[in-house]
């Protein structure tokens, strides 16, 4: 199976700051492939560089088999750009916007349209709006359209989900799944670790460090801690009683619940008679199942 | 439908669908020209003036003549000598002529309001050119190209320095960075086009609009406010496109600098419009600054385009003479131009 995207030790400083730190790892053909990582980590800056926007200070990168510094010209109408804020023009209604990016990549609107109806669907009700006169998940989806309509063979999307409400969000993973069996390689960013699980493979991005990158289910398997759910009325008391109990690593909230990763010198019983001797008798602990978010702030911490 | 034109479409909707600014910038230069042309002169009119006659010769009458015919004064009557203090101070007269017929050679008094020191030189001018005529040495004064000295001829080649860098050099800027804060430039630049197609296609579209605004304030000139038409007013053209591109490059060149749309108003704002009002010679002469200004004041474009234009405009002269100024304004189109196009493709 060939790379879609080939990166290998891609470095980029702004002044002290290495915004990209030795980057390295491919996205397979045909694959979903998420980054994933806190704002800052970098994400931006690495899209920046895969579409020809910026240079790299080391390392080489190709995109669809093109280098992103020597083919460059050819690589532009390969790839289709989503950038992290949905850069449609608001004073431009939706078809304007469509047929203005389509003109821009030397397309007709008609010729790729079958490729984004299932996307394009309700906007074309209201062809005549104003970009700006959009919801969030409306104006995803026009994005999303202006980015597909010339047919590229790789999508990177950056950040595409924020700011948009959860219904959204979950449609647009259903579209990318679409858009995955039409053979589109689709790298996508994102700092919301839920998302991570519907990707086929992540990678874990910190600070400009690759943490890990593999299949969501395996990373998590490999993650080689147990997790524990623990909550009270009194949430706080119970952090820092937590914190010092024996075989706890890390403590930090999970959601509305504490999340406990722990190590072998851990036991649940003693823990739990532990908190109920410190007065916080309401507090209960439970195995859970670690995710994403867990690996991430244990290899983040490392 | 080409690349080029479809961006120049889309430019051209921005334009027209910011209805607000449209109107602005086509409605400014109509305003300031009526009103610079016409509200704010400095020429005075209706001088209200008095005489003070002791005894009424033909020349006495014959020069009362003048002033009640006159547009420029309003004669308010003959008055005891007395009363001049008195209307002078409760302002119901601006100047009064004593005449005096006692011995030769006779010495007329003119009695002049300062509390407008512009408003008493002039008026005094008008009398004595009035009571010259009479005399019998009379003095000509011959005032070439603005006889009526009409303050619409210095204003009008002022206002056009002034306006084609506000609507090119400010619109253009902010509609570049527009799209950089928008994001909407790095789709632009990520697609298959080149940069100079894409900066070509925002500069036409206010090209374009820079001509309409330029018929507006030539008809308006040449009707309206009267300056003469000739052959030179074709000067007037090609000059004016010339100093719409340098704007045009001076815009692109904020552009690469300012990185949000404050920014580019503020630089073109402090970079711009200050010193064309101060240093370009279009209100404050520039032979009259402190020789540090007037050096200052020959990187101002506008300098050299409103000389140009007051020579073209007013003066009526041919080409030769402007041949300083339409150098100068070349070469420094052909730098700004350079440096923006230079510092656009290095960023990208």
């Amino acid at each position: 199976m060939n790379n879609a995207i080939e990166i290998r030790n891609i470095t980029k400083r702004f002044g002290n700051l290495a915004a990209l730190d030795n980057v390295t790892f491919s996205v397979p053909d045909g694959s979903v492939f998420g980054l994933i990582g806190p704002d800052g980590a970098g994400k931006t800056t690495l899209y920046s560089i895969l579409a020809t926007l910026l240079a790299p200070d080391s390392g080489r990168a190709t995109v669809a088999g093109l280098d992103v510094i020597k083919d460059f010209k050819r690589l532009r109408s390969a790839i289709g750009y989503m950038p992290e804020r949905f850069s449609l023009y608001p004073d431009l209604t939706v078809s304007e916007n469509l047929h203005f990016f389509a003109s821009l990549f030397g397309v007709r609107v008609e010729d790729n349209f079958d490729l984004i109806a299932p996307i394009f669907g309700q906007l074309a009700k209201f062809p005549h709006r104003m970009a700006a006169a959009l919801s969030g998940g409306m104006k995803q989806k026009l994005a999303l359209s202006c980015a597909l309509i010339h047919r590229p063979k790789v999508l990177l999307l950056d950040e595409p989900t924020t700011g948009v409400d959860a219904v959204s969000r979950s449609e647009f993973w259903e579209m990318l799944a679409t858009l995955k069996q039409k053979g589109i390689t689709i790298l996508v960013s994102t700092s919301y670790m839920d998302e991570a699980e519907r990707c086929d493979r992540i990678a874990l991005i910190n600070k400009g460090h690759i943490l890990d990158v593999d299949a969501p289910g395996k990373l998590v398997d490999k993650t080689g801690i147990d997790i524990y759910n623990a909550s009270a009325r009194e949430m706080y008391p119970l952090l820092q009683a937590i914190r010092n109990i024996d075989g706890v690593k890390d403590c930090y909230t999970f959601g509305a619940t504490l999340h406990l990763a722990t190590d072998k010198n851990f036991n649940l019983e003693n823990a739990i008679g532990r908190l109920r001797q410190e007065g916080l008798t309401d507090a209960r602990i439970y195995p859970a199942k670690g995710n994403i978010e867990d690996l991430f702030i244990k290899l983040a911490k490392e | 439908m080409s690349i080029f034109v479809s961006i120049i479409k889309k430019e051209v909707l921005h334009l027209v669908r910011d209805f607000r600014t449209l109107t602005a910038v086509l409605f400014m230069p109509v305003v300031l020209l009526l009103l610079f042309g016409f509200a704010i002169s400095t020429e005075v009119n209706n001088v209200r003036i008095v005489a003070v006659v002791d005894m009424h010769t033909d020349q006495t009458r014959q020069i009362i003549e003048k002033f009640s015919s006159n547009p420029y004064f309003t004669f308010e009557g003959i008055v005891h000598a007395g009363e001049v203090d008195k209307l002078l101070r409760k302002g119901k007269a601006d100047a009064a002529v004593i005449f005096d017929y006692g011995k030769a050679p006779h010495r007329h008094q003119i009695i002049v309001d300062a509390s407008n020191t512009t408003m008493a030189q002039t008026s005094t001018a008008y009398i004595e050119s009035v009571l010259n005529e009479s005399s019998e040495t009379p003095i000509v004064t011959n005032t070439l190209y603005n006889p009526q000295l009409k303050s619409a001829y210095l204003f009008v080649p002022g206002i056009m320095g002034m306006i084609f860098i506000l609507i090119c050099a400010i619109m253009t800027s902010v509609s570049i960075v527009s799209e950089k804060e928008s994001g909407t430039m790095n789709l632009l630049l990520v697609s298959p086009i080149r940069p100079r197609t894409i900066i070509l296609g925002k500069l036409v579209p206010y090209f374009l609009l820079s001509c309409i605004i330029l018929t507006l304030v030539l008809v308006l000139s040449y009707t309206v406010l009267g300056i003469p038409f000739s052959a030179s007013a074709f000067n007037v053209i090609w000059i004016t496109l010339l100093y719409i591109t340098l704007a045009l490059s001076l815009g692109l060149l904020i552009s690469t600098i300012a990185a949000t749309q404050v920014s580019a108003l503020l630089v073109s704002g402090v970079m711009f419009m200050i010193p064309i009002v101060l240093l370009s010679g279009m209100i404050f002469p520039v032979e009259n600054m402190p020789a540090a200004l007037q050096w200052l004041s020959c990187i101002v474009p506008a300098r050299w385009y409103i000389s140009a234009m007051r020579i073209l405009m007013i003066q009526q002269l041919p080409l030769e003479h402007v041949l300083t100024e339409v150098s100068v304004l070349s070469g420094m189109t052909i730098a700004v131009l350079a440096l923006a196009i230079k510092k656009f493709n290095a960023k990208n």
